[in-house]
């Protein structure tokens, strides 16, 4: 059965030409649509077909064969790395972009820099009211993601640093939190840098490693570019084995110049030189 | 001493009337709402219809163009459904109908239909997983997809042919069996013929709840984006529902998706307002037609 | 002739596999569940005693653990009691809202409306009962939510309130249509005899016809309960979805079908968590079967008592 499945599947793909299949992050969902509509521009006869849900979803979705390209928004972790190894799969990483993960509250809202720490206790549910932390007299409400989203396991490994609060409402995708926040004058909540941009009504903190350094703020591209923000995050994907053919010369436009253009349009940072010269040893 | 009970009389009647307004109370809150929903959708979303927006896939981050893929997804998907459900649910329909004795056996069959209509939703999209894209391999496409919501519908396709069968008055078929035609035959000629429109009636309402099912199809097959339409039943596809819950939660602009989002709502309505609206017609007609229907 | 025999024996064969394979439909999916979900409580294949997500559940750890973090920093915990509370309290604050409502409107509608209007607003009903359940939650994400969050003044409209006041409006059109049909299904002799001992209409519908139609209007009942507890996208779409027991009806919730929904994606085929969602579907199956299985007696019980 699986045989005549690949052999229809082949056969399809001789007679209607060929498909890039992407599923992962939610937060490069977006980023990766509009490549792909601007590499069908160039390559008509490729389909690049992009399916959400979540890193873990993507690197799952990689992991047992189903996909051609898994979109992460956080690293592979060893257990998928194993996990991949024991199906036979062998997953490599290229950056394609970079992110500044950016913690939003309500304009109204006075506080506007905290440490990591801070934050890290803010959603372990630590910390509950604003005046805690300098602010009004006023509740503390969280929004994150689900647990498939790369982002919800990015910034529980690097702020919370713990097991979120249960009380942290979980959003289908960034864009809710945005809303969310936006309408909720205690609310606090993480999204990627593209969904900030030339947003009214949020406002991204401004973030310190410890409390004795300097407060960053992600809508400082060159700071995000640096490193020097402490929630720069790479964008990755991964392919089984190094990338081939199609899939090669799709993660080729992404990442030129046409390419970066979009990243930067869609308001993530374009990748910087040590990343580059990573993937052009693995693209080679 | 006449007029005290008549004038007793319509107090209580006028009273009895009263207490019956406030019945009607929740009837008229519920249709107004539904009244509003939909010219809420409507009012946000029809503008956004154009012919490009139907015949165009989605363009600049799918903030603009159409969602021709979603369309000609929902439909085909529903069609793979329909093309799995029809003779099953049918045929299951007939015997049901016309030939199933009235035993232990009969009794569980209806029993089991009558249990898998009210299944939920997410747990069809569970079994399609498990048989259809992992069981038989046939992966995230068009086919599991339909296959999944092709055993959702099932039950309703039979209770609506079991329905429009029983319908058909027994002389029909005693009068050609008088004649010496077996049972097939006067099923075939005189009850079939008679009982399709209320078949199909049962199929398009099907069909119409088929095109806005989500949960069945979100681990079966759609995808967020494919510009392609899919060429082969083994494709991924897009579909309007699916597309109208990504953009609603999980776009990254969207307050500029959200007039496509309108857009794709509006038109998922109209589709499934049009087939049961077809469904009604028809239903209607079939109760003026028939006669011998008191 | 003897080919029309052979052809009528054919069709009946036929016709007679195909009830079998539809009734068998729900036995296969109950076999699948099964026999997916109870692999999430015994090791499969090898057990790594460092990696906790390895480690196969406890029954009681499943059925009775407090917290659902199938994802967890530490050790991931697999308790269904939030979720199953999740779905159990939006479900009941809908039926407090659709019950009296539907049983009203059905009262309304069986006594009260002939001919045209009758059927006007019953096809209204029924229209509704095959709205898209994304587009209900699309319509609860961008009105209701916002309004409900304005009326009570809470920071967010995603919460519990909207969830059940969404579902109550998705099982309104079964309580409605089955009440009107249990109603209907009350011969007229009831009716004439309470007019003849001067009952009004409305003493007659009250006291005569509602009781006795009431088997099937608990099936009707029974039936909304079945719609509402195994709705997905608009629960997930208003819901806020933290599994956590609500405390309040602004809190945000979590349901059976949801975290399904949700996780189901993410969950690596033949894992734990993977296995635990099917369990979860298992459960959510047994309790959508044993409701209409009520829902059925019921109504079975209500015609029986006026064929007699």
């Amino acid at each position: 059965m699986k045989k005549l499945f690949t052999v229809a599947t082949l056969i399809s793909t001789m007679l209607f030409g060929a498909e890039i299949i992407v599923k992962g992050s939610d937060t490069m969902l977006n980023l990766t649509q509009r490549l792909a509509e601007a590499f069908s521009a160039v390559r008509p006869d490729v389909t690049v077909s992009i399916t959400g849900g979540g890193s873990g979803v993507g690197i799952n979705a990689i992991i047992n064969r189903e996909v051609d390209i898994a979109n992460a928004s956080r690293k592979i972790k060893s257990k998928e790395i194993s996990s991949a190894r024991s199906n036979g799969v062998n997953p490599v990483e290229i950056v394609i972009a970079l992110d500044g993960l950016s913690v939003i509250v309500n304009s109204r809202n006075p506080v506007s820099q905290l440490t990591v720490e801070q934050i890290g206790a803010i959603y372990r549910g630590e910390i509950t009211n604003w005046n805690q932390l300098g602010g009004p007299n006023k509740k503390i409400v969280l929004y994150g993601r689900q647990p498939n989203s790369g982002t919800f396991v990015f910034f529980r490994e690097e702020v919370v640093k713990g097991e979120y609060s249960p009380a942290m409402r979980q959003m289908n995708g960034n864009a809710q939190i945005v809303e969310g926040v936006k309408a909720d004058e205690g609310g606090i909540g993480y999204v990627g840098l593209g969904y900030i941009k030339g947003i009214e009504g949020i406002k991204p903190l401004a973030v310190a490693r410890k409390a004795r350094e300097d407060y960053i703020s992600p809508a400082d591209e060159s700071k995000v570019r640096s490193g020097a923000y402490p929630l720069t995050r790479p964008l990755y994907q991964y392919t089984n084995g190094r990338p081939k053919g199609i899939v090669r010369d799709f993660i080729l436009f992404e990442l030129s110049p046409q390419g970066q253009k979009i990243v930067e349009e869609e308001g993530f940072v374009p990748v910087t030189q040590n990343y580059s010269e990573r993937n052009n040893q693995i693209l080679q | 001493m006449n007029s005290l009970p008549a004038d007793r009389r319509r107090r209580k009647y006028f009273l009895s009337n009263v207490y019956f307004l406030f019945l009607a109370v929740p009837v008229i809150i519920f249709l107004v709402f539904v009244a509003y929903m939909v010219f809420y959708l409507f009012r946000n979303g029809i503008n956004v219809i154009s012919w490009e927006f139907i015949t165009r896939p989605p363009e600049r981050g799918m903030t603009a163009g159409g969602i021709l893929p979603c369309i000609v997804g929902t439909l085909y998907v529903t069609l793979v459904s329909l093309i799995f459900s029809i003779p099953i649910g049918v045929f299951a329909a007939i015997y049901l109908a016309e030939y199933a004795p009235n035993n232990l056996l009969t009794r569980m069959i209806r029993s089991a239909v009558r249990s898998l209509a009210g299944i939920p939703s997410i747990v069809y999209g569970l079994f399609g997983v498990a048989l259809f894209v992992r069981g038989v391999h046939l992966g995230l496409s068009v086919l599991a997809s339909g296959l999944t919501l092709g055993l959702m519908n099932l039950p309703w396709i039979i209770a609506t042919a079991e329905e429009a069968l029983s319908s058909i008055p027994g002389s029909f078929r005693e009068g050609a069996l008088a004649v010496g035609a077996t049972k097939w035959e006067a099923i075939r000629h005189n009850v079939l013929p008679f009982a399709f429109p209320g078949i199909l009636t049962g199929i398009l309402l099907a069909l119409a709840r088929t095109m806005g099912e989500t949960a069945p199809i979100l681990f079966t097959g759609v995808t967020y984006f494919t510009r392609e339409l899919p060429r082969s039943p083994l494709q991924k596809f897009m579909a309007l529902p699916y597309h109208l819950f990504a953009l609603a939660t999980q776009h990254d602009q969207l307050m500029k998706a959200r007039p496509i989002a309108f857009g794709t709502a509006a038109v998922l309505l109209i589709l499934v307002l049009m087939f049961d609206g077809v469904a009604f017609l028809l239903r209607m007609r079939i109760a003026t037609a028939n006669k011998w229907q008191v | 002739m003897k080919r029309r025999r052979i052809a009528d024996r054919g069709v009946r064969v036929l016709f007679s596999v195909n009830a079998v394979l539809a009734a068998a439909v729900l036995l296969g999916i109950l076999i699948f569940l099964l026999a997916y979900g109870i692999r999430a409580f015994i090791p499969a294949g090898a057990v790594d005693p460092e990696d906790p997500s390895t480690q196969p559940l406890t029954l009681g750890g499943f059925l009775f653990g407090a917290s659902w973090n199938p994802d967890a920093y530490g050790q991931p915990e697999y308790g269904i009691v939030p979720l199953l509370l999740g779905s159990l309290i939006t479900t009941v604050l809908a039926l407090l809202i659709a019950i009296p409502m539907g049983i009203a409107g059905a009262v309304f509608i069986a006594e009260r409306l002939r001919g045209g209007v009758r059927v006007a607003v019953k096809m209204a009903v029924e229209l509704f009962a095959g709205f898209p359940s994304v587009v209900i939650g699309f319509f609860g994400l961008l009105v209701l939510g916002p309004a409900l969050a304005r009326v009570f003044n809470v920071p967010s409209g995603l919460n519990v309130l909207n969830a059940s006041v969404l579902l109550a409006l998705m099982s309104l059109p079964t309580i409605i249509s089955v009440s009107d049909d249990a109603l209907r299904v009350v011969p007229h002799s009831y009716r004439e005899a309470a007019y003849a001992l001067g009952a009004s209409p409305w003493t007659t519908a009250i006291r005569v016809i509602l009781p006795a139609a009431r088997s099937g209007i608990l099936a009707a009942v029974m039936l909304g309960f079945g719609r509402a507890v195994g709705e997905t996208m608009a629960v997930l779409m208003v819901a806020g979805n933290a599994p956590i027991i609500p405390r309040s009806l602004f809190d945000p919730v979590r349901t059976i079908t949801t975290t399904i929904a949700i996780e189901l994606g993410e969950s690596a085929f033949n894992s734990i968590h993977f296995f635990a969602l099917f369990a979860l579907g298992f459960i959510l199956f047994l309790i959508a079967l044993f409701t209409n299985l009520i829902a059925e007696a019921l109504i079975r019980r209500e015609k029986r008592s006026f064929t007699l």
